[in-house]
Order: structure tokens, then C-alpha cells, then sequence
């Protein structure tokens, strides 16, 4: 019994023992000696489609031995991600070199030093080529911290047996549907009006395209103002008229689609992943689904679609920071952003791959895509934007409950709560 | 003068013994005395470390400006978190869901928590079967306990929902907020049952005889006479699963992540925490659910004579 005990614990400890090694030898592996390429780890959203995995094998072959990518895949949502990444860089976690971000969080990890700004030779071979409004999202104070990935903005999509002529302006929209309404045929339009960062999107696309911004350019104070009460009364008028889908309330990009799919609705204002889906899902109705450019406030002003995608930053407390930055130039060049666009789907950042004929196939669009891209809006940039989104996604919907003056108003002083950290988020 | 000093005489009489007997004391038991907080020493400082600290910081934090996106503003700024927090609709509506699931939630936990009770006191075979048996939605872990019913509810996936004309009860605010009552009591009844159960057994069963032979109907006996003598059984029952509900996260994280207003205190303060980063919000908030909780434990034992778990005033 003793003795039977005593083995117990001594199988214990060469357990613990080799545990102990083996971490020693790990942290060896990240530090990097003299020897053998250095690790770098980078984290970035769960990418199920393999685009991913064969860039970072990719860009680890033509390191020639200088480096390892190792692809750390965060949660699968942008809460969660942001969430461990902000609570691990925070702690000067020094495990993390290189950082797939959301548009949203540049201002926000930048202000804090999380991430480096990128300079000289590094910053010139990232900025050229490269969509104007997704480098405007990297930037914050004049600095450049990150490199645009991919991109993703919505088109106006529409069914050609309903409506000839797509649509100009939300006020020829909302009047087409109550028209279809009438002629007993499908007429919804839909969008995503569910209280969540879509809405804010939503929001922020007819904000800039009435000719308005949510924050003053230094990110001091809240603007809004004439601009917003006509953006909230178009909202307004689509959620009480007949063409807002019943369930507008609670509906995201994938209610949407499925809501597009099943027939009842004429109008879909959604990212391009719509239409292979409609492809796959209903041949029939895709023959008849067309795209073009998202409608405009004012006729004949083009509409600034809120803009969308990952930029790439490298983590301020990486061991290897210099190799980080190559790594990431590398991980958004041309061919891997080329193959991200084709097999996983999202637009490229590069301008000059969108007249690349192998996109073509899988983006007919291509031309209307990249003018909208190079027109875009960009998401109220402060290092308080979750605050500011959740605060505005909170006013706006549910659509049909806001009064155009009131919540503007409310929405100035909230914001201004938000920017100096005293109000609460619901 | 004269009464001065004989008070005085008379007082320093008084305490001559009672140093002298302090000082004996102290002669032969100090040694034992000190020995005695050495051997304590180790808790104390572990709880001082696991628990004052982090309550102690927090209230710290809670009195200061400070965004961990914003590490250069860090400013002290008093009492104005609890200022922004206490007039913040968003509290108000978080605290009254919480009270709503709270008292929901416990009341029909206490019914049918005492019914199971009684079941189990009265079988007469399998009775450690049956008590193991009532006691699984107990042990399992609440998160997965959660995601199915998330998935019972979600439309066109769930049976729940498929029963129901396939509605989506967790995108309406007082449907949502009914299910996540029914998760809670679904989950902690067995728990009040067995708390009840060590209470049905402490009631002697002569006194049900004699009243039996007396001619009191099971209704009389049951609210005469098994009803008092539990007493202090269901006030500690009552007072643990309150605080327990009071503090409700995981199930509402899991079934609606707070949306469509159907967030606890407990979630309030975990988004404005960790989502928001405001940690001088987030710690206000914190602090008052922990005054919160204090409260309810006060009304508990001093007002209703509940026995705290450790004293023995509650044993009659």
C-alpha cells in the first residue's frame, strides 16, 4: 500500500517533469534561438473555406526558413474575438505577433499601443494598390497601424421579373414596393434591422450618403445633426410602410437572404455572399436576381456604403516584430488575396485584382463592387467605437420606433456620454 | 470631587481583577493563543488574498475614469460612476428582469422543490434512487444545460419550439425572460428539494401522530405543524437560492446573450466590462450587486430570523 503510493508519486513527479521540459522546449520554439526559423502566431477569424491555411503555408515556404506562421484561430464571433484579443494584449500577452482585426477596432488598439504603426519600406509596399476608404480604416492620429486584408461592402439586389429598372434612390425604392404591394405581388425589401452592429451599419451607410458623419474628424464630439434626422426618416418611413419585412425587427444579413430566397421579398440590400448562395439554392429565381449600385439618398449623389473587411497589425509586444510585419505583407499579397477572394469569398483590397480576369467568374459584379468600395464610408473611428455602435444600434432599432429629432438628439448625448466613458451600455 | 473619586476608586477596583485575570490569562494561554492565529494565519491571508483584495480594487476602480483602451485618461473621479449607473435607465431595467427572475424563479422553485420533498420523504423503496435521480439537472453543467435549451426553442430546430406553432420565443422580451425562469427552475429545483428534505426529516413524527389521533386533516398537519418546524430549514433554502438567482448569468448569457432587454445586473456589468472596457462602470456596477446581494442577505437573517450558515441560533 505504502510502497504502491509511493510509486503513485514518483510517476507524478517525472510526469510534472516532463511537462516542465516540454513547455521549456516550447517556449524555446516562440523565443527563437540561433537556430531553426522563429514561430509567429497569428490570430485571426475561424476560416472554414481553406483560403487561410494555404497562405500561411504559403508565405512560411518563401520565408526560406526565416519563419513559421502558425494560424490561431479566434472565436467565431466578433465579440468574442475582439474580446480575448483586447484581454490578452492588455496583459502584454507577448504570444500574439500578428492580429487579423475588424475595421471597427483599429482606433481603439492603436490608442492603447497594442499595435505598431507601419513605417518606411514596410508602409509604402502596403499602401500601394491598395482601396483608399480600407487604409482610411487602418489610420488613426495620421499613423498607419494596419494593412487591409480583405473588404466586403452591399450591393442593391433585385429581381428583374418584378422591377425593369433598379431603383435610384430609397424614396424610388420604398414607392416600387408599395407599388408591388398593390399589384399583389412580392414587394418586401429587405435589410437588417435587428439591434446589433448591422444596424449601425445601416445607419452609418444613409448618415454618410445624406452627406453626414457620426463624429466630429478629431473623434472629440458627436455631429450628426440635419444629415441624421433625414437618414432616421427614411428608416422610419421603410419600417412603417408596407414594403419592411414583419420581422424586420430581428433580422440579420442571413434572415435576409433566406427571406430573398423564399420569394417574398422584390428588394435585398446584402453583401455579395447572396449570390452564389441564390445560385446554389434557387436556379430558378437566380436567373431573374440582379445587382446594382445601393440607392442613393439624393438623386444623382451616390450612396457611401459603410465599408467592411480584416486589416492585418502586428502586436506591440511580439518578440519579433520585424519578421511580424514581413509575415503580414506577405499573408495579404496579391496571390493570397487573389485566392481568399476566389475560394473564401471576400473581396480583395488590392484595386488593380478587380480587373484580374480569374476574379471574374465568381465576381460578375466586379466593376459595381470596387466603385462602391472606392466610395465607401467608413464606421465613426474612435477608440470607444463598441460603446458609440452598441449606443447607436440601441436607437435605431427596432426601426419602426424611432422619431426622427428625439433620437437624434438622444443619440448626441449618449455619444457624447460614450466619448468620455460615463455611460453605461445596455 | 468626592463622588469623582470614589467612581473612580470603585471603577479601578472593578478592572484590577479583570487585569489580573487578563493577565493570567495571557500567562498561561498566550503562548497557546498565538499558536492558535499561526495556524489560522494561512486562511486568513489566502482569503484576504482571494477575497478583500479584489473587493477592496474593485470599489477602488469603481471610483475612477478608466477605459483599458484609454490607459493615459485614468482619472479619479469619486462618486460619479454610481451616479451614471444609478440614473442609467439600462440598470433600472436590468435590476427589475433580475428581481422579476428572481422572485419567479424562487417561488416556484419553493413549491415544487417542497412537493418533490415530500415525495422523497414518503417513498418507502428505491429511496436512494429516487433522490440520486432527482438531483441530475443539478449536476449538469449549466452551460449545456443552457445551449439545449437554446436549441429546444429555436425555431424550425427545437421540439419545444416545433410544439409551439414553431415561434421563436427568445426573440420577444417576456417570452425570453419565461424561458430562461423555466431554465432556472428546470435546473435548481432538486437543489431546494434535498435543502427541504434535511427539513421534513428534522420533524418528529410522533407529533404527526398525535395530531393525526387528534383529528387533524393532512392539510393541517402539513401547515400547522410540518410548515413552522421547517421553518428555518426553508428560510436558509429560500436565502441561498435567492442570492443564487439574484446573481444569474450563465443561462441568460447562453439563451440571449441579454438581447431584447432581457439582460441581469450580472450581465450589465459583464458587457460593460468586457465589451465596453469601462472598468470604472463596470466596477460600479459590480459593487452595487454586491450591495445588492448584502441587502437581500440582511433582510434574510436579521429580518427574518433566517440562521446564517454557521451560527446555531437557528436550531431550536
Amino acid at each position: 500500500m505504502r510502497a504502491g503510493s509511493d510509486r503513485v508519486r514518483q510517476r507524478i513527479a517525472v510526469l510534472a517533469g516532463a511537462a516542465i521540459a516540454a513547455s521549456g522546449m516550447a517556449a524555446c520554439g516562440t523565443g527563437g534561438g540561433g537556430s531553426g526559423p522563429v514561430t509567429l502566431t497569428y490570430y485571426i477569424y475561424p476560416d472554414t473555406s481553406g483560403a487561410t491555411n494555404q497562405a500561411v503555408a504559403t508565405c512560411t515556404k518563401q520565408s526560406h526558413h526565416r519563419y513559421t506562421i502558425s494560424y490561431q484561430q479566434l472565436p467565431t464571433s466578433a465579440d468574442g474575438q475582439r474580446q480575448q484579443l483586447v484581454r490578452r494584449l492588455a496583459a502584454h500577452d507577448n504570444t500574439i505577433d500578428i492580429m487579423g482585426l475588424d475595421v471597427t477596432w483599429e482606433a481603439e488598439f492603436a490608442q492603447a499601443g497594442w499595435i505598431l504603426p507601419w513605417t518606411g519600406a514596410n508602409k509604402e509596399q502596403a499602401t500601394r494598390d491598395t482601396l483608399k476608404p480600407m487604409l482610411d480604416t487602418a489610420t488613426w492620429k495620421g499613423k498607419l497601424y494596419a494593412v487591409p486584408d480583405n473588404t466586403n461592402t452591399q450591393l442593391l439586389w433585385y429581381r428583374s421579373d418584378l422591377v425593369k429598372t433598379p431603383p435610384r434612390t430609397w424614396t424610388e425604392m420604398i414607392n416600387d414596393s408599395i407599388r408591388l404591394a398593390r399589384q399583389g405581388k412580392p414587394h418586401l425589401i429587405e435589410i437588417q434591422g435587428a439591434q446589433y452592429e448591422g444596424a449601425t451599419v445601416w445607419f452609418n451607410t444613409m448618415l454618410a450618403s445624406a452627406g453626414g458623419s457620426v463624429l466630429t474628424p478629431d473623434a472629440s464630439h458627436p455631429t450628426l445633426g440635419k444629415p441624421a434626422v433625414t437618414a432616421l426618416k427614411i428608416m422610419k418611413r421603410l419600417a412603417t410602410s408596407v414594403a419592411a419585412d414583419p420581422s424586420l425587427d430581428v433580422q440579420q444579413e442571413n434572415d435576409n437572404r433566406l427571406a430573398m430566397e423564399a420569394g417574398t421579398a422584390a428588394f435585398e440590400l446584402n453583401y455579395p455572399f447572396v449570390y452564389p448562395s441564390m445560385k446554389a439554392d434557387n436556379a430558378k429565381m437566380f436567373k431573374v436576381f440582379k445587382w446594382a449600385p445601393y440607392p442613393a439618398v439624393t438623386l444623382g449623389q451616390p450612396a457611401h456604403v459603410t465599408i467592411g473587411g480584416i486589416d492585418i497589425a502586428v502586436s506591440s509586444y511580439s518578440l519579433h516584430p520585424k519578421l511580424a510585419f514581413q509575415a503580414a505583407l506577405c499573408l495579404r499579397d496579391r496571390a493570397n488575396q487573389l485566392r481568399g477572394a476566389i475560394v473564401g469569398g471576400v473581396p480583395p483590397t488590392i484595386i488593380s485584382l478587380y480587373s484580374d480576369p480569374k476574379l471574374f467568374p465568381n465576381y460578375p459584379f466586379h466593376a459595381d463592387i470596387l466603385k462602391e468600395l472606392e466610395n465607401a464610408s467608413v464606421r465613426p473611428k474612435t477608440p470607444l467605437y463598441q460603446v458609440v455602435s452598441i449606443n447607436i444600434s440601441h436607437l435605431v432599432s427596432p426601426p419602426a420606433s424611432i422619431r426622427p429629432a428625439s433620437t437624434e438628439k438622444k443619440m448626441v448625448s449618449q455619444i457624447n456620454d460614450a466619448l468620455q466613458s460615463k455611460g453605461l451600455i445596455p | 470631587m468626592s463622588t469623582e473619586s470614589r467612581t473612580a476608586t470603585i471603577s479601578a477596583a472593578q478592572q484590577a481583577p479583570a487585569t489580573r485575570r487578563r493577565q493570567r490569562l495571557s500567562e498561561g494561554a498566550r503562548a497557546e493563543r498565538r499558536l492558535g492565529w499561526l495556524l489560522c494565519a494561512p486562511a486568513v491571508i489566502v482569503m484576504i488574498a482571494v477575497t478583500a483584495y479584489p473587493i477592496a480594487y474593485a470599489v477602488y476602480l469603481s471610483l475612477e475614469r478608466y477605459n483599458l483602451e484609454l490607459p493615459n485618461a485614468v482619472k479619479f473621479v469619486g462618486l460619479s460612476n454610481y451616479g451614471a449607473v444609478l440614473s442609467s435607465p439600462y440598470w433600472w431595467h436590468a435590476l427589475a428582469v433580475t428581481l422579476i427572475i428572481t422572485i419567479f424563479s424562487v417561488a416556484i422553485e419553493l413549491v415544487l422543490g417542497m412537493l418533490l420533498a415530500l415525495l422523497m420523504h414518503r417513498t418507502l423503496f428505491g429511496r436512494n434512487t429516487v433522490r440520486t435521480s432527482a438531483l441530475i439537472p443539478y449536476g449538469i453543467v449549466t452551460v449545456a444545460a443552457a445551449y439545449s435549451w437554446q436549441f429546444a426553442w429555436t425555431p424550425s430546430t427545437g421540439y419545444l419550439s416545433a410544439l409551439f406553432g414553431n415561434g421563436a420565443p427568445l426573440s420577444h422580451t417576456g417570452q425570453a425572460i419565461g424561458v430562461i425562469i423555466l431554465a432556472e427552475v428546470w435546473k435548481t429545483t432538486p437543489f431546494m428539494a434535498l435543502l427541504l428534505l434535511a427539513g421534513l426529516s428534522l420533524v418528529p413524527e410522533d407529533l404527526q401522530r398525535a395530531a393525526k389521533v387528534d383529528g387533524a386533516t393532512a392539510w393541517q398537519r402539513f401547515t400547522r405543524i410540518t410548515l413552522p418546524l421547517m421553518k428555518p430549514a426553508i428560510l436558509v433554502a429560500l436565502l441561498f437560492r435567492t442570492l443564487d438567482a439574484f446573481r444569474i448569468f450563465d443561462n441568460i448569457y447562453i439563451l440571449t446573450k441579454g438581447g431584447n432587454n432581457t439582460g441581469s445586473v450580472s450581465i450589465l456589468g459583464y458587457d460593460n466590462l468586457f465589451s465596453a472596457l469601462n472598468l470604472g462602470i463596470g466596477s460600479a456596477i459590480s459593487i452595487l450587486i454586491f450591495i445588492c446581494v448584502a441587502i437581500i442577505a440582511v433582510v434574510f437573517i436579521k429580518g427574518f430570523g433566517t440562521a446564517a450558515p454557521g451560527t446555531d441560533t437557528g436550531r431550536r
